[in-house]
């Protein structure tokens, strides 16, 4: 609406003065009722698409619950959790989802030991040494690196990292293995822990580091003593998320892990995932109703609730521990 | 490496201490920085090792016959295979995403930058998009699996596939425009108002475009996020190596990372070459909407100060 637009509601047309008490120039300028009832509708709209955040949360949790609730009715639940034998796509099924559990531990804890160490010291490296020009190279190649479709990884860990690297240096690997897959995850995630650790190194206040090099404390001693330890928890927090980034990923696992599922715990042996398991069943064919589709909602829900849980400590991490400065 | 070092090496100034214990812990200190160039560098180095093997691996595949082409799961075909159907998949699959995405997220925003009260409902829904950030992909394939497909009974279609792309991003389309809307200074509110114009009216004439290059950012990011997802689109039910393209919205479809995906998981040699020429179109198609989500960003932040 037009500002002349304005006036013309509001009462107040060119040249002819109609004004005569404020209560009619406030009646004037409050709103038409037709007006009043499209600002009501959308409002009820923008609530509408506010909220439908919350009806994908409920979708997830009731889609998951309901064929859980339906596979566990065929199924143990204890054989579920504590079975480490998982035959789900052969002729007799068995649901031991510990043989998934390890290859994704394994998996995810290898992808932890490289993005925790390299990402916290890239997000030192770029918060507390690195010279404007260096940063202006580091900080793109992070976010080209975090742009970069998982797939690629995949492809990367299958062709280049398992013939070139790992089956160079160790005998024993396997075409497929969980190591290699472990390296791409890593290298996937170090640009979250370095984006997210590097915030929270910003955050400390420059005060902090100027008193300590006033006792005497040398570059390294301020960054290692003062800095990191103030903007711990927004570090660990970093951790965390990235730990639960590692459990949901799936096309790496896919395509540089293998697809057998089994108990083990060898990263140069293949091994299956959760992520990878859903994947394999829905790259063949999986009919509604069977105990294989509710098997992998089962598999699904059990995701679910680790990220769900992991994200949810981060948060408190962040929340409960954060040192509030100013 | 010198230029890493100089910056902790001059912050020192080392006058002082001559004696060993304090050199010692200088020392410490440089290797602490060649630790750090180390972890710089090998970031550094994945990156280009990643693009370079993969561009050595397809650029011999690279030819106009590789977008038009369908694609092949013969051995003895596979000079003839394209991306065709799942470039067009892809297409149609994000185009509609794009369409649902943007308007629902720029509104959820608006409602909670603009509109919602300050009570715990608000709260309670800010707290629950971050959580959703962080739920893994494929378990939104499943959620597109057992909702739309299923209970809405639109089955394995295009429409099936974008609905849940749409579901995916639009916590990162939210995050975004709530960002860029809060990024809108009070006083051009505060002139509206003035002006005796409603909430709506603040909100379409000042806020929106003022906050529409943060918004359209935030957008194109997500959306490229989303044509790299393969794993919710394998779920809800994307099928490789089809030869037709989508032909509406109930169509079975293909996309760019699920037919890479089926060409990596062969074993012959020239499928991976196929899947490296298919993982370049798909990082080209990326540069090019990254580009254009830094120009939008520049031309108009400097429109906003002149």
């Amino acid at each position: 609406m037009t500002n002349q637009a304005l006036g013309r509601a509001a009462g107040i047309e060119r040249g002819v003065v109609p004004i005569k008490t404020e209560q009619e120039i406030a009646r004037a300028l409050t709103s038409t009722s037709s007006q009043k009832v499209s600002e009501k509708i959308i409002g009820y709209f923008l609530l509408a698409c506010g909220t439908l955040s919350i009806f994908t949360t409920i979708g997830i949790v009731f889609i998951l619950f309901n064929e859980a609730i339906k596979f566990f009715a065929d199924e143990s639940f204890i054989d579920f959790l504590t079975g480490t034998e998982w035959t789900a796509l052969f002729g007799s099924p068995q649901f031991g989802v510990l043989a998934l559990v390890s290859g994704t531990f394994t998996i995810a804890i290898l992808a932890m030991l490289v993005a925790i160490p390299i990402g916290l010291l890239c997000a030192i490296f770029l918060s507390e040494y690195a010279p404007p020009g260096v940063r202006a190279i580091l900080k793109p190649i992070m976010e080209l690196l975090a742009g970069i479709p998982t797939i690629v990884f995949g492809y990367f860990a299958l062709t280049f990292l398992t013939p070139s690297i790992i089956r160079k240096l160790f005998d024993g690997a396997g075409v497929f293995n969980k190591f290699s897959a472990a390296i791409a995850v890593g290298i996937m995630i170090i640009p979250l822990v370095a984006s997210l650790s590097e915030d929270a190194l910003n955050a400390v206040p420059r005060a902090l580091r100027e008193g300590a090099y006033g006792l005497g404390a040398t570059k390294m001693e301020t960054t290692l003593k003062v800095v990191v330890p103030s903007a711990l928890s927004g570090i660990v927090a970093s951790f965390v998320l990235a730990i639960s980034r590692a459990f949901g990923e799936t096309m790496i696992v896919v395509v540089a892990s293998g697809s057998k599922a089994w108990w083990n715990w060898d990263p140069l042996q293949q091994g299956q995932t959760m992520t990878g398991y859903m994947v394999q069943a829905f790259s063949g064919d999986v009919t509604r109703g069977g105990v294989v589709y509710e098997s992998l909602f089962a598999v699904g829900l059990l995701l679910f609730l680790i990220t769900f849980v992991l994200n949810i400590i981060s948060n408190l991490i962040v929340n409960k521990f954060r040192e509030a400065y100013e | 490496m010198s230029a890493i070092t100089a910056p902790g090496a001059a912050g020192q100034a080392p006058d002082i201490s001559t004696n060993a214990q304090q050199r010692a812990r200088f020392r410490r200190g440089n290797i602490f920085v060649a630790l750090l160039g180390i972890a710089a560098l090998l970031t550094f180095a994945s990156l280009v090792t990643l693009l370079w093997t993969t561009a050595a691996d397809g650029y011999s595949r690279l030819s106009w016959d590789l977008l038009t082409n369908m694609p092949t799961a013969s051995a003895r075909r596979v000079n003839d295979a394209g991306l065709s159907s799942a470039l067009w998949g892809t297409i149609w699959v994000i185009g509609l995403t794009a369409i649902i995405a943007f308007p629902v997220g720029t509104c959820a925003a608006v409602y909670l930058e603009e509109y919602g009260p300050k009570n715990r409902f608000t709260r309670l829904m800010q707290i629950n998009i971050a959580n959703l950030a962080g739920v893994p992909s494929i378990v939104y394939g499943l959620l597109g699996l057992g909702i739309f497909a299923e209970i809405f009974a639109l089955g394995r279609s295009v429409i099936t596939g974008a609905l849940t792309m749409a579901i995916l991003i639009l916590p990162i389309i939210i995050i975004a425009s709530r960002e860029a809307i809060r990024s809108v200074p009070p006083s051009l509110r505060e002139a509206g108002y003035g002006l005796g114009a409603t909430k709506w009216q603040v909100t379409w004439s000042h806020v929106l475009p003022s906050a529409l290059p943060g918004i359209l950012t935030g957008t194109i990011l997500a959306l490229s996020r989303a044509i790299g997802e393969s794993a919710p689109l394998i779920v809800a039910g994307a099928v490789p190596t089809l030869l037709f393209r989508p032909q509406g919205l109930e169509s079975t479809y293909s996309a760019l990372p699920v037919q890479i995906y089926d060409w990596i998981s062969r074993p012959q040699k020239e499928f991976h070459e196929l899947a490296a020429a298919g993982i370049i179109v798909l990082l080209l198609v990326l540069i090019v909407m990254n580009s254009a989500a830094i120009i939008i960003r520049q031309r108009f932040s400097s429109k906003l100060k002149g």
